[in-house]
């Protein structure tokens, strides 16, 4: 029997009857009296000098309250970068200064040059054609390879060149790799795109900013994942504002995918506006703003070796990574292609030797940054592919080859040569249970009634290890991070027992609201609708780290059990005095107090009330009240695993891929809600086969983006996919956090983009079709058999 | 500025417009009506989707004072007399079709549309009904669910 509550059972979402109604509370639903709105006037060059700026004729238009320009942000600091990665060499990167609004130059097409805030939207909009720039464009630098060409225009005049940082890992292996597949019996060599993507949630970004002057006050309510970390840092390197002077709210998010971590400069100008013009100020983004101005993701261009014994072992992986950073370093993007890539090249097998090079390359487009995965799915893809490759020129079966190499269950806690420790694990048997539900014994049976219809049928295989719950803080910290990445718990009693959990996790879909409170309700043997979830304000938080990279229930989940356990702590003592127990002899279960051997009881609520009206209490050894906060660092991060199956039809009249099923099997560790873990896997499927399949961001040679709207950036819509099939059910809970958890939001976007190429090379590989660059659009797939022929 | 007047989830409506304003400014600034979202510029995301007598409309791709004297119901217009979630909202809850909830009024006032005109409808014809609505949360598999549920219940 399924159980109907607590940890492991499915609760309908608290949080869907205001979603339902059109009563959820999105940024954009945010109006507060007196409000200005700001139109920001983009560039519409990729690179340029701006010669001059005239707003003498917009500033009499009807309606404008004030123009900005640079010039009004003297003394105000750059957008920060969060992370800074140390080169090969021993050198930081390069980091160039990130300003609100274009200062001299423009970079990429969608830079701010000028903000325009009016009484209307409408007014700000009229007024902002009336500006007139002057730049004098400049070459663009699109291409990666190119942009680090001797003689290359270089982005930032201030800078040696294009190249952020080149980074070698690890880079005391790199003679032995080189060595280790000199010397193989094979080498499979691959080279291929990881196709730059735009992340797209369907809320686009807001950001009002509002001052109070009277105690000197500053409110940003904005569309993050992650206010704290916002606060962290547009408060501290930005605009100089302490903490306990500046509130931002993220109140309902319509999904992030990574996109929403990010500190951008629209918040800064809200946030600055706001007191300038002493009105809060208001910026939604239009879809058309949101493709060139969210961060983008992926792009990186990569070869990749894999070394192999006779036998099929492998030996050595060695890979070359040029990295987009885009104009400017984005928040966390210097961690995406190093920290967050290059210690997942070891993926699921016992290679001994892992070299990585990666080159981060500014250009002139947008920023790119974390998107749903960042770095593991391009080191899985790539990983993934080759092993495939491999699999084919040594006539081996793909499973198979994979099975040789795996880590066996009997080798956990594994030392990968990149750095990470696997806690737990078991990929065999990920891998049977993916056998039995794709039913893979019956492919060749479904290929020829496809082939009866003309089409040709592929089975794609991988699998993928990821790390998540990022991370512990000291290693964090050595590895370049400029924060620390635990998180923040307070479990607030109150008299009549009810509970309110304040966290530092944000929800922005995943159903925190339904998840947490399943775990307190559990701990505490008491009912779920007494628990009750706080977040996404920093006014109330004590601390955030927010949510991405999987992280929220292994680390903040972890907090709140820990702060749970601290108010099950003294919960005790005080039932002790009420039952005039030794508080050793007390127990604790399904909500009631009892004294071991005798049949004194107290209830849940009777504590809880003793606690607020301490008549009959220990108060010369204990506070009244009961309320706990935990922080929560964890000890590793976490590895879910799985093992990912795609079958295709290709019409090889006109390359079309049909995707016919997608069986995802992911151990995920503990489940807390398998409901909301099977939707989350949906969504990363979703989202994989979009970049597998659907999604390019596409810069022209001047830097224009040609995929700047829904009508040209194709989104996975609902005829284009299946139905999926997923399961969790093999569980090796992680080993370091109480929960035994490690996370399931990125696992589809991870798994299945190599399973989906898999299964295309393999439909066409009696074609000669080796590899195809995703998209796997029509006239790619097509093109690749007629060269193939 | 003109005035435009039309019933909207039953009640009479009206206000002052400028002729630009879209159908969707007029819902969420004029009548605080938020439950109707602004994915996109372009009319493709369908996040806006209302009815407009009787059928479905991408309430951004209308300006307001087209919807004069029509009857307009938007997803505030969709529980129960009672408050309580009407079949295709309770389907929607029961079978997790929605994550972040942006998208959600969309395809819930698309999903009623469909099912007026076809009350039983394949997995196929339910994908390709949605392919005005975009999602980025779910993939879809539980939405298509939720309008399959909703249509076994309403038979």
């Amino acid at each position: 029997m399924p159980k109907d509550h607590g940890i492991g059972a499915s609760p309908k979402r608290r949080e869907d009857v205001r979603f339902l109604t059109g009563n959820g509370q999105y940024t954009d639903d945010i109006n507060i009296h007196g409000q200005s709105h700001v139109h920001f006037l983009r560039s519409d060059v990729a690179h340029g000098t701006i010669r001059s700026i005239d707003t003498s004729a917009a500033e009499a238009m009807p309606g404008v309250i004030r123009i900005f320009t640079s010039a009004d942000f003297e003394g105000v600091g750059g957008v920060p970068c969060g992370w800074q990665v140390t080169d090969r060499f021993g050198e930081p990167m390069q980091e160039p200064k990130h300003p609100i609004l274009a200062e001299g130059k423009v970079r990429y097409v969608g830079e701010i040059i000028v903000a325009v805030v009016a009484e209307t939207l409408e007014q700000a909009r009229d007024a902002a054609e009336a500006v007139v720039v002057d730049i004098d464009e400049l070459p663009a630098v699109i291409d990666m390879k190119a942009a680090l060409e001797d003689g290359a225009t270089k982005v930032h005049d201030d800078l040696p060149g294009n190249l952020c940082f080149d980074w070698g890992f690890v880079e005391e292996n790199r003679d032995a790799v080189d060595a280790a597949i000199k010397g193989a019996a094979h080498v499979t060599t691959l080279e291929l795109r990881n196709n730059r993507l735009i992340a797209n949630p369907m809320e686009p970004r807001v950001a009002i900013g509002d001052y109070n002057a009277s105690n000197e006050e500053h409110t940003l309510y904005t569309t993050s994942q992650n206010p704290h970390v916002i606060r962290l840092l547009m408060g501290a390197f930005v605009l100089g504002i302490p903490e306990h002077k500046l509130r931002v709210v993220a109140p309902d998010v319509g999904g992030g995918f990574g996109t929403k971590i990010f500190h951008y400069a629209e918040e800064a100008f809200c946030t600055f506006a706001a007191k300038a013009v002493n009105r809060p100020v208001k910026w939604t983004s239009t879809r058309a703003e949101a493709f060139i101005s969210d961060a983008h993701g992926r792009d990186h261009v990569t070869r990749i070796e894999l070394a192999l014994d006779k036998d099929g072992k492998f030996l050595a992986v060695r890979t070359d990574t040029y990295a987009n950073m885009g104009a400017y370093l984005s928040t966390f993007a210097p961690s995406v292609p190093t920290w967050l890539h290059g210690t997942l090249m070891a993926g699921n097998y016992t290679t001994p030797l892992v070299y990585v090079n990666v080159k981060a390359v500014f250009t002139n487009t947008v920023p790119v940054d974390a998107y749903r995965g960042a770095g593991r799915p391009e080191a899985t893809f790539q990983l993934e592919r080759v092993i495939d490759k491999a699999a084919r020129e040594l006539g081996i079966d793909p499973i198979e080859l994979r099975r040789r190499n795996f880590i066996k269950p009997d080798q956990f806690p594994y030392a990968t040569p990149v750095a990470l420790e696997y806690d737990t694990g078991n990929y065999d048997a990920t891998m049977d249970k993916l056998v039995e539900i794709a039913d893979i014994r019956g492919f060749g049976k479904r290929k020829a009634e496809s082939a009866e219809r003309g089409k040709l049928r592929g089975l794609g295989i991988n699998c993928y290890i990821e790390a998540c719950g990022i991370a512990p803080s000291n290693l964090v910290g050595q590895l370049g991070a400029r924060a620390g990445l635990y998180e923040s718990a307070t479990v607030r009693v109150n008299a009549t027992g009810s509970i309110s959990v304040f966290t530092g996790s944000h929800s922005h879909g995943q159903g925190h609201e339904t998840t947490f409170p399943q775990v307190v309700a559990e701990m505490l043997g008491i009912d779920e609708s007494q628990v009750d979830i706080v977040h996404g304000d920093t006014s109330k938080i004590p601390m955030g780290m927010g949510t991405y990279g999987s992280r929220s229930i292994a680390v903040g989940g972890s907090a709140m059990v820990r702060a749970t356990e601290k108010i099950i702590a003294k919960a005790k003592k005080i039932a002790a005095h009420l039952m005039e127990a030794g508080e050793e002899d007390v127990e604790f279960a399904d909500g009631t107090f009892t004294v071991a051997g005798t049949d004194k009881s107290v209830a849940w609520g009777d504590v809880t009330l003793a606690a607020y009206v301490p008549h009959n209490y220990p108060l010369e050894d204990l506070e009244p009240g009961l309320e706990e906060t935990a922080f929560y660092d964890p000890a590793n991060f976490t590895y879910p695993a799985g093992a990912y199956a795609c079958e295709v039809e290709v019409d090889p009249e006109t390359g079309k891929v049909d995707v016919m099923s997608m069986t995802a099997v992911d151990d995920f560790g503990n489940v807390i809600n398998p409901m909301i873990v099977d939707g989350q896997v949906h969504g990363g499927l979703a989202q994989g086969i979009g970049q597998a399949l659907l999604e390019a961001c596409v810069y022209d040679d001047d830097g224009q983006l040609l995929s700047g709207s829904y009508m040209d950036y194709a989104m996975p819509r609902a005829d284009d996919l299946p139905s999926f099939t997923v399961d969790h059910s093999c569980q090796t809970p992680c080993t370091h956090n109480p929960l035994g958890v490690k996370g399931c939001g990125e696992a589809g976007a991870i798994g299945s983009p190599p399973s989906l190429v898999n299964a295309v090379v393999d439909a066409l590989s009696e074609a000669g079709v080796t590899h195809i660059d995703m998209p796997l659009s029509p006239s790619r797939v097509w093109s690749a058999i007629q060269a193939a022929r | 500025m003109p005035t435009v007047s039309m019933t909207v989830n039953g009640k009479t409506v009206s206000g002052e417009v400028e002729g630009r304003t879209l159908l969707s400014q007029f819902l969420r600034e004029g009548l605080s009506l938020t439950g109707t979202h602004i994915g996109c510029d372009t009319a493709q995301c369908g996040a806006c989707t209302v009815h407009v007598d009787g059928v479905a409309v991408k309430s951004c791709n209308m300006l307001a004072l087209e919807a004069d004297g029509a009857e307009v119901r938007t997803i505030e217009g969709m529980a129960n007399p009672d408050g309580s979630l009407g079949v295709i909202q309770a389907a929607f809850q029961e079978h997790h079709g929605l994550q972040c909830g942006f998208c959600t009024p969309g395809m819930v006032m698309a999903a009623a549309d469909l099912l007026a005109a076809n009350s039983a409808p394949s997995e196929a014809e339910i994908r390709a009904h949605l392919d005005g609505n975009i999602c980025r949360c779910t993939g879809y598999h539980n939405i298509v669910k939720s309008i399959q549920a909703a249509a076994a219940q309403l038979g």
